[in-house]
């Protein structure tokens, strides 16, 4: 998510740390850099400002000068400014209160206030098993209360009942006599999305808040939102006495400067993000990761927790078993790639990595088509049993029939295969050398897990 | 405010309402540098980082930075001077971009196809457009093409039953190719002078979504060589520098020929479009300034540059 601004501050202090000392004037460069780098990743202009003022009180110094790598040192220091900026740790939301606990969601049109409120919506009632009802507000756009229904059909969240021409307000005040007489603990009032410059609707929002008291007002914004973050955010904050951001689109490639700007001007934690369009994809704001990814360290504690997810304990348990019997079938590889592309395929796992958006670059300039992982997939599809446990089965015809099957060619069957066979004299040695390393060494020619 | 109120506001008054609201905005911030001094490289430097507020990137913003600071360094300029010529500037780079809706009636149909991130506005776009050709007097005909988003089926029936246009629709979760495809032969058999075809909301960086939408391309053109004749791609006004990879990727992956910027009636007013400009050159059709069917208007480079800087010629007249 905030690969570009990683990219580009990577260059800058591959700079500053092949210089032996750093002077002042080096830090004043660097920072310069910077600061370009925050504009141009939507980064607010007085927040940008701001921040590079206090990272230069750091930085120029005797301690950074005297420093044996003064680039490293810079790096800390925006790296803690970053995250100090970012808030210091991730809050969840706060339902500590009688119930129906309300949480109020607003925000612009189109910044993802409904879908957001399914997957909260869901999460409390998975997670937390909280019995949520949601109501939508949403009287101007066209279907805008079907979709909540829907979406609340989906995630098997209860909605209210829908009144045709009832006003927000009255709408808000049925959904909060329910919730009490039903029992719910969690009320989740989504309301129409507005402009914050709206006086009217700005009004309606504060009035719907009067209403119900709620425990959370949530603001949700599109991580892709240019300099006018900082205008939106401190509209709604004037207004409503916000309580916390929801980020949304973080699985896109924006730069994600709206994240530091909203933070800084309206002092409210950013307590959930969007990361995909399944209803599941919602996921707490971990600002160290974050300020490490803007600064190419990695974000490698999501990775991990990411690969511990998706690799499922049943397969990976067969697979060690594989490996102790010394067997590795071409099942097991269709397995593997299974699960690199549940990951997120080679490109999720590289934005991850320490380093790696400059490795990304470079695959992407090198034009590696990333389907593969897919073609190889359906090469193994198309064997038979028989062939899949016997590798030396496979003849100049079986190939011949199995390219016609997938859509690929004898020459791509060869390659997967001699890969085969790499992975499978490597999984021997590994035999040899015990379990340990099962995880660090998936046998990809591609990503290695961190140490 | 009244709808007829908002109805009866120009265009310029309507882009210029938001900055009137929020004084450290491009205008106001000329302002504030200008009154009183000269041009000179403090005050070129404050401007630029003035511009960079406004989302015309870094880039652009020491581009026309400098083109001010060649024309006026160190001359006594009042702040109307900067305004105007940085609006013609502005102008300048935005002038090619306005063109029409490429509406051929020989086509029966033109086929638009309209694509872009989640939430910028596509179904509202469509449904504004579609009363818009409507009233012109063409017949038009609506896809109801995002099949993913739970409810925007029904939110472009109802756009569809104000504009008065016959939509095609099919449940949630069908395919939006075959849709497309279905579509187009009703729109062909029956006449029609325009097709909108409605897509589902999808990041950029979302490959497999993005090849969903090259299906929806091939379908077509099975039918229509050509078709669909506009790609539009519908662009948040608020959205920062990431517009750059929204146009580049969907220019690459759906070879979008035509944009348009919604949401210009909030207090973001499009800079990133001059960046975009520089860079893409593509036409800008519309923009939307307001929620009302009518608040989709053509886009006009001079007044869109003169929103920007907040520079009013009624009041401007008088100053060379």
């Amino acid at each position: 998510m905030f690969e570009s601004l990683t990219a580009r501050l990577g260059d800058i202090f591959d700079r500053l740390k092949r210089r032996g000392a750093l002077s002042e004037a080096d830090v004043e460069t660097a920072l310069r850099e910077v600061r370009v780098a925050l504009l141009e990743a939507d980064v607010a202009l007085p927040v940008v400002k701001d921040f590079i003022e206090r990272v230069k009180g750091d930085a120029i110094g005797a301690e950074v000068v005297r420093s044996v790598t003064p680039g490293h040192m810079v790096v800390k220091i925006v790296h803690d400014r970053l995250v100090e900026t970012l808030g210091a740790a991730s809050i969840g939301l706060d339902l500590a209160a009688a119930a129906p606990v309300v949480v109020l969601i607003v925000g612009l049109q189109g910044s993802g206030k409904t879908t957001s409120a399914a997957k909260i919506g869901r999460m409390l009632q998975e997670r937390d098993r909280k019995r949520v009802l949601m109501a939508s507000l949403d009287v101007y756009r066209p279907a805008a209360q079907t979709q909540l229904a829907v979406l609340g059909e989906t995630a098997g969240v209860p909605t209210l009942p829908v009144v045709a021409g009832q006003e927000p307000v009255a709408i808000a005040r049925r959904a909060h006599d329910a919730a009490r007489r039903e029992g719910f603990d969690v009320l989740l009032l989504d309301t129409a999305g507005r402009l914050h410059v709206d006086a009217d609707l700005m009004d309606e929002a504060a009035a719907i808040a009067a209403a119900t008291d709620p425990t959370e007002i949530l603001l949700v914004a599109d991580s892709l939102t240019g300099q006018d973050a900082v205008n939106v955010a401190r509209a709604f904050q004037d207004r409503l006495k916000l309580t916390g951001i929801v980020l949304t689109r973080m699985d896109g490639d924006g730069r994600g400067g709206a994240a530091l700007s909203m933070r800084a001007v309206t002092g409210c934690p950013i307590k959930l993000i969007g990361v995909g369009e399944k209803i599941d994809a919602i996921e707490p704001f971990h600002p160290e990761r974050v300020a490490s990814r803007i600064l190419g360290m990695g974000d490698v504690v999501s990775l991990v927790e990411k690969a511990a997810a998706t690799i499922e304990e049943a397969d990976a348990a067969r697979l060690q078993a594989k490996l102790e019997s010394g067997g590795f079938d071409l099942d097991d590889m269709a397995a593997q790639l299974r699960q690199l592309r549940k990951m997120g395929g080679v490109e999720g796992v590289l934005g991850f990595l320490p380093g790696a958006a400059k490795i990304k670059k470079q695959v992407a300039d090198a034009n590696i088509d990333f389907k593969i992982l897919a073609r190889q997939e359906a090469i193994i599809g198309s064997m038979t049993k028989r062939e899949r446990k016997n590798a030396k089965l496979l003849n100049a015809r079986r190939k011949q029939r199995i390219a016609v099957g997938s859509g690929t060619s004898v020459p791509e069957i060869n390659r997967l295969l001699k890969q085969y066979m790499e992975m499978e004299s490597m999984m021997r040695k590994m035999r040899k050398l015990g379990k340990r390393g099962f995880l660090r060494n998936l046998p990809f020619g591609g990503p290695q897990f961190p140490r | 405010m009244a709808a007829a109120a908002v109805a009866s506001r120009g265009l310029l008054s309507r882009l210029k309402a938001g900055l009137a609201r929020t004084s450290d905005r491009l205008s106001g911030g000329i302002t504030r540098i200008f009154r009183g001094r000269r041009v000179d490289p403090a005050t070129i430097a404050e401007l630029e980082e003035l511009l960079i507020g406004a989302d015309l990137g870094v880039a652009t913003a020491a581009r026309l930075a400098a083109s001010l600071a060649r024309e006026k360094i160190d001359r006594d300029v009042t702040v109307d001077d900067v305004r105007a010529a940085l609006a013609r500037d502005i102008a300048a780079i935005l002038a090619p971009l306005a063109r029409p809706l490429p509406i051929d009636p020989a086509r029966k149909p033109t086929v638009i196809l309209v694509v872009g991130v989640n939430g910028t506005g596509k179904t509202t776009t469509i449904g504004k457009l579609a009363k818009r050709l409507k009233d012109d007097g063409l017949v038009v005909h609506l896809a109801a093409g995002d099949t993913f988003r739970a409810a925007a089926i029904d939110q472009l029936k109802i756009w569809g039953e104000r504009a008065g246009c016959p939509v095609l629709a099919r449940e949630q979760g069908s395919d939006p190719a075959g849709l497309a495809y279905d579509a187009l032969v009703q729109a062909k058999a029956a006449g029609a002078d325009v097709l909108l075809i409605d897509t589902a909301g999808r990041l950029h960086n979302r490959t497999e979504l993005m090849a969903e939408l090259q299906k929806v391309l091939r379908v077509l053109r099975k039918l229509d060589p050509e078709a669909p004749h506009v790609r539009l791609l519908v662009l948040d006004a608020t959205t920062g520098q990431n517009a750059h990879q929204q146009v580049e990727t969907f220019r690459g992956m759906t070879e979008i020929n035509g944009l348009v910027v919604t949401k210009l009636d909030g207090t973001a007013k499009g800079g990133v479009l001059v960046a975009l400009a520089e860079r893409f050159g593509l036409p800008v059709h519309f923009i939307g300034v307001g929620e009302a069917i009518e608040d989709l208007r053509p886009f006009e480079a001079q007044a869109f540059a003169d929103a920007l800087v907040g520079l009013d010629r009624s009041e401007a007249g008088g100053n060379p």
